[in-house]
């Protein structure tokens, strides 16, 4: 799963789709997740930065994890979304 | 550099919630940097706003409606000709378009230039032609049909699948999801437009625009696509933003190419679910919000007054994504003298 690569995303957690010219606001968690994911980080590489830097378990990172990938194909961020 | 002073006539000056192109086409020719324009204002109400917008409008000359016929328009024309020295007029409202295209020699002749798109350009990507229009050039369009009577709507249900969209010949669509609201539309609308009135598939999806301007030699001027932000209850945009979409821009660019399109135009597209883009309509001149263009670095009207003149123009290659334009309505106060003067005299 990778993010477009023409998606701009600020450090306000302000996320612009330049094609479509949706924006979108992400809480800080979720810019962090974004930033890694564009960077081209995996999901165990997220998982990995997140239990380390947050106190959660494993079961609600992978949930959380998913509905947030969803939310992103959902609005068309991501390259798999056909 | 010395700019070079040229009068321009701009009509649609009525910036209205349902706005004529003519204030932002002015505002972006008084932003010109190879221009230093006179604005004459050409009205047919005597409210419309643009008239009494002093600091961008220096006079406004009240004209015949199309319906008057072009005789009595080129002689309103001949009479503001021998008052100002107007080289080049620039119409924005599809209903004048034809009457102009008519009397565009005999204007020439008075030393007034347009550039406009040819009789045949006009003609076949009018609303009534689209289907055939997409098929010639490739491109999808949702099924249409022209209907003449309000007797062929209840048997529309053979080709068409509910809600559809009920166009007029120039202005005005509404959706409608029954029989009942179709005939509602269709007496609306064609008791302001005339007939017909085209029935259009509606598509689900996103709405795209993109202004663009083409040289009449296949030559892409500029272009830049706006997805709308806010739509008013009469569909219009009333803020948008400059997106970066290739997929549309090539469209625009091989339309442009193959119809050798000449003047400015609208392309109005439905993106659906699946990405797939649908040519909702062509409008055949420079859309109102324009100002938009010009904010994102592409100043299309003071190119097509370039070309209306011969003068060389350097096609726009790029533009600024994620400019926005949000409009707003404004208040002005205007002496009754004023409204009295353009009333009485048809100038002001």
């Amino acid at each position: 799963m990778k993010i477009k690569k023409n998606i701009a995303l600020s450090d306000t957690g302000f996320i612009f789709n330049p094609s479509t010219g949706e924006s979108f606001s992400v809480n800080p968690i979720g810019g962090e997740m974004l930033k890694m994911l564009k960077d081209g980080k995996d999901k165990d590489a997220i998982r990995d930065a997140i239990l380390e830097k947050y106190q959660t378990d494993d079961a609600t990172f992978e949930r959380d994890y998913y509905d947030f990938v969803n939310i992103l194909n959902h609005y068309h961020l991501t390259e798999i979304d056909g | 550099m010395d700019k070079k002073k040229i009068t321009v006539a701009v009509t649609g000056l009525n910036a209205v919630d349902n706005p004529g192109p003519g204030v932002p086409v002015i505002r972006a020719l008084k932003e010109s940097d190879y221009f230093d324009v006179r604005i004459i204002g050409f009205s047919y109400e005597s409210l419309e706003p643009g008239i009494y917008m002093h600091d961008i409008v220096d006079k406004t000359y009240q004209i015949p409606y199309p319906s008057a016929g072009t005789d009595s328009l080129l002689q309103r024309l001949e009479y503001i000709q021998e008052q100002e020295h107007i080289e080049v007029l620039i119409p924005n409202f599809d209903a004048e378009l034809y009457s102009f295209m008519k009397i565009e020699d005999s204007m020439k002749k008075l030393g007034i230039n347009m550039f406009l798109p040819t009789f045949e350009q006009f003609e076949e990507r009018h609303k009534v032609n689209l289907t055939a229009f997409g098929k010639k050039y490739g491109i999808k369009v949702p099924y249409d049909r022209a209907i003449f009577s309000t007797s062929e709507i209840f048997g529309l249900t053979a080709d068409f699948t509910y809600p559809v969209v009920v166009k007029g010949k120039y202005y005005d669509a509404s959706i409608a999801y029954n029989p009942e609201q179709v005939l509602t539309y269709f007496n609306k609308i064609s008791s302001k437009w005339g007939l017909p009135i085209i029935i259009q598939q509606f598509v689900y999806g996103s709405e795209y625009n993109v202004i663009a301007l083409g040289d009449g030699k296949g030559n892409t001027v500029g272009a830049v696509p706006m997805r709308k932000q806010f739509i008013t209850d009469k569909g219009k945009a009333w803020a948008g933003i400059a997106i970066d979409e290739q997929d549309l821009l090539k469209t625009t660019r091989e339309l442009i190419a193959k119809t050798k399109w000449r003047g400015g135009m609208e392309l109005e597209m439905m993106k659906t679910q699946d990405n797939e883009y649908y040519l909702i309509e062509i409008n055949p001149r420079i859309p109102a919000w324009v100002y938009l263009a010009v904010g994102a670095g592409q100043n299309l009207p003071e190119a097509l007054v370039k070309l209306a003149i011969g003068d060389e123009v350097k096609p726009y290659t790029e533009f600024k994504v994620g400019k926005m334009f949000i409009r707003y309505s404004w208040d002005m106060i205007v002496d009754l003298g004023e409204f009295e003067h353009i009333s009485t005299y048809g100038e002001l």
